[in-house]
């Protein structure tokens, strides 16, 4: 059972080959054995989550049957929710419980999932492999010695290894695709506006989006249905209606343009990936669909425009962690100043510290233009960019990264790991729908394909994805280790 | 030397809403600490803001009101500090694109002349809380009750020359703020604050000096206290071969004095960036309009419109007109008395009189308009004198029954059966045969004080007219 | 671009970081990598191009100007490091 994919789940808890008491225990009892190897919750809530389980089975009992209805879940914690720790995989929030759900929250609770816990994260969500937490790094079920890429590494990981059904992640520069690429799951980010953020702890609020990570792209579909949608607490949630995601999964892809970037086939890309992202695209070739090269001209700067925008929005958001009003704050401070210097760099890890000093400098006086300015004209460059893309083709496809899951501590230099998410993250800086499936292994590693569409696009997206999992099966691939059922 | 004074007004406004800038939360001044900040206010992790419409109508209202530009577009800036006061460690403001833009406003100098001065933008801006700095065992205690409270500021042009011109446009500003209703500004209670931007030059100079920003000054007198205080310091200074450093200074209202402010040494640097939890604000023409519509005849308007309506001079008109409540009920008072002129009079005097010995607002007064209009017709249709009209009044702050039975019941009826009059003047001209006698003479000044005596005997009720002329009649 | 130390102590200060003697070498150098990818984008005029801050091509919605929630306050002070009566505490602010 805890290898089906929340589509099957909803047909067995239909069915009632199966209860969602009995199912979240399961999951429940994996997490018990293999947490303590993969680290991949921070906080696990197993009460509630029966309690919850209970009253869905009970619904159930009495005619409800939507879809996520008591399917066990897992969120990322970077959402608020209520009455539960919500640390952001940092030590400054180690002790703070929310006093609130954040929408995708409440979304899913009045969708009648369970939530089983919370996923263990890079800090503040800033990083690329899972070894910023200050909670320990997640490892990767495939190689427990990798990484499993980050920042939504704790949710990746807990639906590969079947520690939940599906699971929330948030995508600032490739932190749902690149850590689903390197597990071997699908991982979805959509539009930017298209979920609400609200109670989801921002890291850079103009590229900020949460997405579904799970088995495959009709979860995906499934779980957009419930997360999408506009939010009046959001001022930048859109007021666009909600297609039922799931309605186009089946279009045929006959006459579809694929659009593949050459700058995502250049130097740098392993020969590994690159064959599997070669081999996938034959695939889509098999379904009638058009493959064309295509240009995306500055996308060699989205890194550099994403590490200026980012850090500077991060370093306001993150002025609000002064130790006042609650999280840490640092023992015995000798005054004002002390406090907020001690609190701060107790509380915060290197790399969090990192990005907040190289956004206050792109920021400071004098710097303005040259940094936070620059890196907005480049933001136009790359969107533009892909307005002209999607004029000649629907969707665009490439590796989601480079390469496939590295060593821990292997990638220590900062400007290294930022350059993991080289194909990713101009699409967060154009707010585009992106998912990364898997599309095969190399060295018995997964490997993840990249499929952008464009501005709220994500019906499409999702189309393109689940046609490839109907002619393919590596999505059911499964770390051996951690994948059986006991 | 002779030095010339510049100064510029920073005056921020709290606008009056249920909620907050951009949260839910109430705004009532007063209340426990931190019970009307919610998870918004107190910038808990994950919280986003929203903007509140009648915030931005309040400020469009202004905007219209001192005849600015309304920008088409207008986008919130974060503005970069730390401050035990300010939760999120940003205070949204808007920087380079305002709600308001250029406008302007006149004020009357002392001499009678007209002066504009500039505004030079208006910005909607989230408020911060407060840090109470009694001891609270050896620490400061935070309440943010008041963090995200509308706030406009309003910058005017160093368009000021003295601290008492000063003072007159920030009253003048006041006025149109209550006209428009879209703040209490309330000096003592910070709703309305000022901060001053002073600096001299020699007289005929037109480089702008080094200026100092004056904060903390929360009353009118203080205002030109502070700027006389501070103008007075700055030529010390560099009349001792000083220069002014650039800085903010606080006014200390016991010492009347300014100091540095110790917090404020190290230049701050704002780090302003738009605000990406926010869009861009585009107000159409059909909003301004909307608003437009809205907008109350202005004081200057109603003053012109008083003056020569009512036939007031320049003086009643503008002490009728600075308040719009004022003006309110002495238009009542005028058009249902009927006399304009004595209206103005009772407004500008009496009733004023009461209400500053009580510290009372207009509404508060318990001589209600149509009460005093009413006072006023009796003057008028001779049923009480002028004077007997004042022992009504007093009568009237105590007595809230109608005047017609104020009057009745208290006898103050004037007398002016020509019967009665007559037998007073006879028994006038019986008790005092000596002035009779001289005014026979043709000593003229002496009827006056057989009137008077008459007044006298009829306690005040006879009509003093009707008076005179039996008088002048007998005595033929 | 490099950075210097005395700016990389004016940027801790700006954001209330404490960065201590040992550490502000590596921070400096680390600080000056990243600088130096960013700086990348120096090499593309973009003098006729239009900052875009957001993605979303969309304006402001605004809110009815209404009270609608009921504030625990007592529970949001409890997460609070130090609190009492009522108010937040924090090492006493100078003006």
């Amino acid at each position: 059972m805890i290898e089906k994919t929340v589509a099957e789940i909803a047909v067995a808890l239909n069915a009632g080959d199966i209860s969602s008491v009995e199912l979240t225990q399961t999951y429940l009892d994996r997490i018990t054995q293999f947490n303590g190897e993969l680290n991949a919750y921070i906080t696990v809530c197993a009460d509630s989550a029966l309690r919850q389980a209970k009253t869905a089975d009970e619904k159930r009992a009495k005619g409800s049957n939507s879809p996520l209805l008591g399917v066990p879940l897992a969120h990322k914690d970077i959402f608020c929710t209520n009455g539960v720790t919500t640390t952001c995989g940092s030590r400054m929030l180690h002790n703070f419980v929310a006093p609130y759900d954040a929408t995708v929250v409440e979304k899913f609770n009045d969708a009648g999932a369970v939530m089983l816990g919370k996923t263990n994260m890079d800090e503040f969500a800033m990083g690329s492999s899972n070894e910023t937490s200050f909670f320990g790094p997640v490892k990767n079920p495939w190689d427990t010695k990798r990484v499993p890429g980050g920042s939504s590494g704790g949710s990746a990981v807990a639906v590969a290894a079947d520690l939940c059904a599906m699971a929330t992640g948030t995508d600032t520069g490739g932190s749902i695709r690149q850590p689903a690429a390197f597990c071997g799951i699908t991982g979805f980010k959509p539009s930017y506006g298209r979920v609400s953020r609200w109670g989801m702890i921002a890291f850079a609020s103009s590229l900020d989006q949460a997405g579904p990570l799970c088995k495959t792209a009709e979860d995906a579909a499934l779980m957009t249905n419930v997360m999408a949608g506009l939010d009046k607490k959001d001022s930048t949630s859109i007021d666009k209606p909600v297609e039922d995601y799931t309605a186009s999964l089946s279009n045929s892809l006959n006459g579809l343009k694929i659009g593949v970037p050459k700058q995502h086939f250049a130097e740098g890309l392993t020969a590994g990936v690159e064959q599997t992202i070669r081999e996938a695209l034959k695939e889509y070739e098999n379904l009638g669909a058009t493959i064309t090269e295509i240009d995306l001209p500055n996308n060699h700067l989205s890194v550099s425009a994403y590490y200026v925008i980012a850090p500077a929005e991060a370093s306001a958001n993150l002025s609000r962690y002064d130790g006042v009003r609650y999280g840490y704050r640092c023992e015995d401070p000798a005054d004002l100043e002390d406090m907020y210097k001690r609190t701060r760099s107790e509380g915060f890890g290197e790399e969090v510290k990192r990005r907040i000093m190289v956004g206050t400098y792109a920021l400071s006086a004098g710097f303005y233009d040259a940094y936070y300015r620059k890196a907005q004209k480049i933001r136009r460059l790359i969107k533009n960019d892909f307005i002209d893309a999607f004029d000649e083709v629907d969707v665009i496809i490439g590796p989601t990264s480079p390469h496939t899951a590295f060593e821990i501590g292997t990638k220590t230099d900062p400007v290294t790991m930022y350059l993991e998410d080289i194909y990713t993250i101009a699409v967060n800086l154009a707010g585009l729908p992106g998912i990364s499936i898997p599309a095969g292994m190399a060295d018995g590693l997964p490997v993840g394909m990249h499929i952008v569409g464009s501005d709220f696009a994500e019906a499409k997206v999702l189309n393109v994805a689940h046609q490839f999992q109907q002619q393919t099966d590596w999505h059911q691939h499964k770390p051996t280790a951690f994948g059986k059922e006991n | 030397m002779e030095w010339e004074t510049v100064i510029g007004l920073e005056v921020h406004v709290q606008l009056s809403t249920e909620s907050k800038l951009f949260s839910s939360a109430p705004t009532q001044f007063g209340a426990e600490p931190n019970t009307q900040a919610n998870i918004y206010d107190l910038a808990l992790p994950g919280v986003l803001p929203v903007l509140n419409r009648d915030a931005l109508k309040h400020a469009v209202k202004f905007g219209l009101a001192i005849n600015a530009s309304i920008s088409n577009t207008s986008i919130f800036d974060r503005k970069n500090y730390f401050y035990p006061d300010l939760p999120k460690g940003y205070q949204i403001s808007q920087l380079d694109f305002p709600t308001v833009g250029k406008g302007s406003l006149t004020i009357t100098l002392e001499d009678g002349e007209e002066k504009i001065i500039g505004v030079t933008r208006a910005h909607m801006e989230e408020d911060a809380g407060k840090s109470l700095h009694e001891d609270f065992h050896g620490m400061s205690g935070i309440d943010l009750n008041r963090a995200g409270t509308p706030l406009l500021e309003i910058v005017s042009e160093p368009d000021l020359r003295s601290a008492r011109e000063a003072v007159t446009y920030l009253k003048k500003l006041h006025s149109i703020i209550r006209y428009l209703d879209i703040s209490d500004a309330i000096m003592a209670q910070g709703s309305m604050r000022c901060d001053a931007n002073v600096s001299i030059r020699p007289m005929g100079e037109t480089e702008l000096g080094t200026r100092t920003e004056i904060k903390n000054i929360n009353s009118f007198r203080f205002v030109e206290k502070a700027i006389n205080y501070e103008v007075q310091r700055q030529q010390d200074i560099i009349q001792d071969g000083g220069r002014i450093v650039q800085e903010t200074r606080l006014y200390d209202a016991h010492r009347d004095e300014t100091r540095t402010m110790r917090s404020k040494e190290v230049a701050n640097d704002y780090r302003y960036f738009p605000e990406p939890d926010l869009l861009p604000i585009v107000i159409d023409q059909a909003f301004v309009n909307s608003i437009r519509a809205t907008l109350p005849e202005l004081p200057d308007a109603k003053k012109t419109r008083f003056a020569k309506e009512f036939g007031l001079n320049d003086y009643d008109a503008s002490v009728l007109t600075n308040n719009r409540d004022m003006a309110d009920y002495f238009e009542c008072v005028a058009k249902s008395s009927g006399d304009a002129k004595l209206a103005a009079n009772w407004v500008a005097g009496e009733l004023q009189a009461l209400l500053k010995k009580n510290n009372w607002e207009i509404k508060e007064s318990p001589i209600q308009a149509d009460r005093l209009a009413t006072l006023i017709a009796r003057i008028k249709d001779n049923t009480i004198s002028g004077k007997i009209a004042k022992t009504v009044f007093e009568a009237m702050i105590k007595d809230s029954s109608n005047v017609d039975d104020i009057i009745e019941a208290k006898g103050l009826k004037q007398i002016t059966d020509i019967g009665e009059i007559a037998k007073l003047v006879n028994e006038i001209i019986a008790n005092n045969p000596e002035q009779v006698e001289q005014f026979r003479e043709g000593k003229e000044q002496v009827l006056s004080y057989l009137v008077g005596q008459a007044m006298k005997l009829s306690r005040g009720k006879a009509n003093p007219a009707q008076v005179n002329q039996i008088l002048r009649e007998k005595l033929k | 671009m490099a950075l210097d130390k005395s700016e990389v102590e004016k940027i801790a200060h700006l954001a209330r970081l404490h960065i201590s003697r040992t550490e502000a070498e590596g921070v400096m150098s680390r600080i000056t990598d990243i600088l130096a990818l960013i700086d990348q984008m120096q090499t593309v005029n973009t003098d006729d191009i239009e900052p875009l801050a957001h993605p979303l091509d969309a304006l402001q919605r605004l809110r009815a100007d209404e009270v609608t929630e009921v504030i625990h306050y007592d529970d949001l002070q409890s997460l609070a490091p130090e609190a009492r009566d009522g108010l937040y505490l924090v090492p006493k602010v100078i003006e």
